[in-house]
């Protein structure tokens, strides 16, 4: 069903753009909302059955299909919310709806994509529809994030094409021309290995700017600080996801070679150095949208540890990225709220949330606590397991370092999230603060809620599907 | 032949690397264009004729012509100064670029491939990091552009290398290049001359923490 869902989507998203009626938009937008989730269900129950040779289900693609359909809900919501707070005019609005429609099914299709091609494709559509969404604003400051990210995300997408003709080279001397996944990891073996380390190289580097790991990890941070606050929630969760996945299915084909100790070396300098990084930011940043971004960082240098480590990693860096969609896309959902309360994303104006927005705060607050991967939350659980899959591997240096640097990231959160929290905020008029109402922070409660729920007690069908998306890589 | 044409394909980058007006990368630019046409008017003359007609106009009427003009227009238009200002002085822009086309000849020979021509190998390699290079040390926006191009040219080098049994690819390597080099020039035209007047990337530097 990819594709009356891409002709359908793209219809979708060409009506929202030409047409700038409000309610019209709406009536588009819940249409695409259904048409989503009709296409999750079929293809969750078309399991491994391909399609027009370039789609293909697999256990790893349904399970972050499903993460996008459920985020997708809120974040169109939440644009409700932003939309009738701003008086925008109609035609930056129909943009702004259209933008997310693209980015939406681009990222759907990118997940689903068997093709190493096609990926390269959506995940470039994706580029395109994200930095629509970066300018929203449409001044000076959102102009040179816009910038950057198109900058860097050209190069790294260059990067990646580099990466896929070394390895059509290595296709070529083994008188093949399929680039599908599944072939490519049948004859992984036979193919040259200098052809293929040269392309994991680009390819890797390539796909950073999406995941969010050092060397790229840059543009992303300016664009989720620019971005509205749900449009920033797509981009610290699912937008990384794809990032990962492109990662993850070239790391499949690698785990069949004698290449997989070199690689796991590369990753694991890529994660430590990304965490790193984020520990820094973390001290210095002022901006409590930057801060999360940095945090998402940090995350996904925690999952490819994982992925370096192997073993239980495996398992624990898949649950570990879906845990981490919930999590920071309900604090970013929460970031519109705080921006509507103080005016500002800078710590020095906030303070004291408390008492401004109860309900709110409570979200920031067990946010917090899930994003720190602190009990009850299940990601915990995840990064406890990826942490025994570091123990179990012999990196025990690494695992000491990234403790230690994960101690300084708490302590840096912390330290902003309760100066949010209780302390009193400088300079403060009370008298026009904005009343939020509670029923706005649900959608957060849920998820949160959803993230204790899947960590603790996984129903049967996640674990069989996440231990289904590890099948090829060894143990 | 083509190895001529890949080999004065390498020294252009080599001058680009000493360059020190806008216009001398505009016209670099525009000869590495017509150098990507020879390369590939001989190297793909038994492929089809549709792909053949579509690489050429590629590098004839985008990559030497409508290219250059627009940098060009660009640069008359929002009255960019006419200095590249690097942040390095040009002798080490040209020991750092001959390192990287030694480098790149180095580890070509360790490739054991009868069937890749390690000329093209060379040359695709050094415009990559050649333009990477330029992004990291010039200062205006502009000429991370035209960075960014040479980059461009080096990948469309790649992807005739393995070309001729895969023309998809080529092909939709060739619509990239088209579709972000439009992309990325129209965003200058429009919004970032409008916004700054200038081309002068100090004013998107902003964002940081």
């Amino acid at each position: 069903m990819t594709i009356p869902y891409l002709i359908g989507a793209f219809a979708i998203s060409a009506s929202l753009f030409f047409n700038r009626n409000k309610k019209m938009n709406y009536i588009l937008v819940a249409i695409f909302l259904i048409l989503q989730w009709v296409f999750t269900i079929f293809e969750y129950h078309h399991k491994n059955i391909e399609e027009y040779g370039y789609f293909l289900p697999d256990a790893i693609g349904v399970l972050l299909l499903f993460t996008i359909s459920i985020i997708v809900v809120p974040a169109f919501y939440h644009s409700y919310v932003f939309f009738s707070k701003n008086d925008d005019h109609p035609r930056n609005r129909a943009m702004y709806y259209a933008s997310m429609v693209v980015l939406i099914f681009a990222l759907s299709l990118a997940y689903l994509s068997n093709h190493i091609a096609v990926t390269w494709i959506f995940v470039e559509m994706t580029t395109l529809s994200a930095s629509a969404l970066i300018y929203h604003r449409r001044n000076l400051r959102t102009l040179e994030g816009t910038w950057k990210y198109i900058f860097v995300c050209s190069i790294s997408i260059t990067f990646v094409f580099i990466g896929i003709l070394f390895l059509s080279i290595a296709v070529q001397q083994v008188g093949q021309s399929d680039l599908t996944f599944t072939s490519l990891i049948r004859r992984a073996n036979e193919l040259d290995p200098f052809w293929l380390r040269l392309a994991f190289i680009f390819i890797f580097t390539g796909y950073t700017a999406k995941i969010g790991l050092v060397p790229m990890y840059t543009a992303g941070i300016d664009a989720k600080d620019k971005a509205p606050s749900p449009a920033g929630a797509l981009l610290s969760s699912v937008l990384m996801n794809v990032g990962f996945i492109g990662i993850f299915r070239f790391y499949e084909i690698i785990a069949q070679t004698k290449l997989l100790p070199w690689t796991n070396n590369i990753i694991m300098i890529s994660a430590v150095l990304s965490i790193f990084i984020a520990a820094v930011y973390m001290i210095k940043v002022k901006n409590i949208k930057r801060m999360f971004a940095y945090s998402s960082i940090e995350h996904m240098g925690i999952v490819m540890l994982g992925i370096a480590a192997g073993g239980i990693g495996y398992y624990a860096a898949i649950l570990h990225i879906i845990l981490h969609s919930f999590v920071k896309s309900s604090l970013f959902f929460q970031m519109g709220q705080i921006y509507r309360i103080y005016k500002s994303k800078s710590i020095y104006d906030s303070g004291n949330y408390f008492k401004y927005n109860l309900t709110g705060a409570m979200v920031i607050l067990l946010g917090f606590i899930s994003a720190t991967a602190m009990p009850p939350s299940g990601m915990f659980i995840s990064e406890f397991l990826i942490f025994r899959s570091l123990f179990e591997a012999h990196y025990l240096f690494v695992l000491i370092l990234v403790l230690l640097l994960l101690t300084i990231i708490i302590w840096a959160f912390g330290k902003n999230i309760f100066k949010l929290l209780f302390s009193p905020a400088v300079d403060f008029d009370e008298t026009k603060v904005e009343r939020i109402k509670p029923y706005e922070s649900i959608s957060q409660f849920i998820f949160l809620g959803l993230v204790v729920y899947l960590g603790l007690n996984p129903p049967q069908e996640m674990v069989d599907l996440i231990n289904e998306a590890v099948k090829n890589l060894p143990l | 032949m083509t190895n001529v044409l890949l080999i004065v394909f390498s020294m252009s980058l080599i001058y680009l690397s000493i360059a020190n007006r806008l216009m001398s990368y505009v016209k670099i630019l525009a000869f590495q264009g017509i150098l990507l046409f020879g390369v590939s008017f001989i190297e793909l003359g038994e492929m089809n004729p549709l792909n053949l007609t579509f690489i050429l106009l590629e590098t004839v009427i985008f990559k030497a012509l409508a290219v250059p003009l627009f940098l060009n227009y660009v640069i008359k238009r929002n009255a960019i100064t006419r200095e590249a200002e690097p942040y390095v002085p040009n002798f080490i822009s040209l020991i750092i670029v001959t390192t990287i086309v030694v480098a790149t000849f180095l580890l070509s020979n360790t490739i054991e491939d009868s069937q890749l021509n390690k000329v093209y190998f060379v040359a695709a390699l050094s415009a990559l990091f050649t333009g990477l290079y330029i992004i990291g040390t010039r200062k205006k926006i502009l000429t991370h552009v035209m960075g960014f191009l040479v980059i461009e040219n080096g990948v469309f080098i790649l992807s005739l290398a393995v070309g001729n049994e895969m023309p998809l690819l080529v092909n939709t390597g060739i619509l990239l290049d088209l579709f972000i080099t439009v992309l990325l020039l129209g965003i200058f035209v429009n919004k970032i001359g409008d916004v700054l007047g200038s081309g002068d990337v100090d004013q998107l530097r902003n964002l940081k923490d």
